[in-house]
């Protein structure tokens, strides 16, 4: 699969550009005439991992999330998000569903919900450097909706 | 994110409104919590009927709450269900707790 079409956003680690994030990828996404559902699935996968890099990576201090957006000519969506944060120790153990390091209310499902509301996931850490998540989102639209 | 409360009989229904997500959810859960401790409800609802957008935060929003609830003896229950937070909290298992209302 060839890329058609990107954009790059940087974008302080605060909580208040959650949203903004989640909605400037998923307008960019639109260009290939998802339905409403698999706009939603983008922007909650969008908002999990944008999320992680505010808690987990930054632990609330300053840094910048990088995110890449790129649409491809077999309809898929990729979003990448790089932290320049603290990585995370054990990958495989972090992806568990309720697995968190947080309090507070957080669910432990982050990585679960990025997992089922995308095609495919793929994380990529290194302590002290930072972490990368990949994001793939084949966009059916509205067409095959019946088969 | 604002939030509205009515109290009928024993019941709290507190009506959410916008966005949820790890931004709006402390907040959100500050005012459910002091209205909680305030009125002393035996049973909370969470009307999701017009939030538009939810992630984790939200389950972990509804799952503290009903922890929190529990301490005082007060049921948790979520309505009015969007398909796309229907779609996340099935996914979470909380249904296993607690009550999905159903028209």
């Amino acid at each position: 699969m060839k890329t058609v079409n990107e954009i790059k956003l940087t974008v302080d680690a605060k909580s208040v550009n959650e949203a903004y994030c989640r909605v400037a990828v998923a307008s960019f996404a639109s260009q290939l005439d998802p339905t409403v559902e698999e706009i939603s699935d983008i922007k909650t996968a969008v908002s999990e991992a944008v999320t992680n890099c505010i808690v987990h990576a930054y632990r609330a201090k300053k840094g910048k999330i990088y995110i890449t957006v790129s649409v491809t000519d077999d309809s898929t969506v990729i979003v990448k998000i790089r932290d320049n944060g603290i990585g995370i120790q054990d990958v495989k153990k972090a992806r568990e569903p309720l697995f968190t390091t947080g309090g507070d209310d957080r669910s432990g499902l982050g990585f679960s919900v990025m997992e089922c509301f995308s095609d495919k996931l793929r994380v990529y850490s290194k302590e002290g450097r930072g972490t990368t998540v990949t994001i793939y989102k084949k966009i059916r639209g509205k067409c095959d909706d019946d088969s | 994110m604002q939030v509205l409360f009515k109290k009928d009989k024993d019941t709290l229904t507190a009506y959410l409104n916008g966005d949820i997500d790890h931004h709006t959810a402390k907040s959100i859960r500050e005012t459910i919590d002091s209205e909680m401790q305030r009125l002393m409800p035996g049973k909370l609802r969470l009307d999701f009927k017009n939030v538009h957008f939810m992630d984790s935060s939200g389950v972990g929003l509804v799952m503290g709450r009903y922890k929190t609830a529990s301490v005082y003896g007060c049921a948790v229950s979520v309505c009015e269900m969007p398909s796309s937070v229907e779609k996340i909290m099935k996914m979470s298992g909380l249904g296993k707790i607690i009550e999905f209302e159903k028209d």
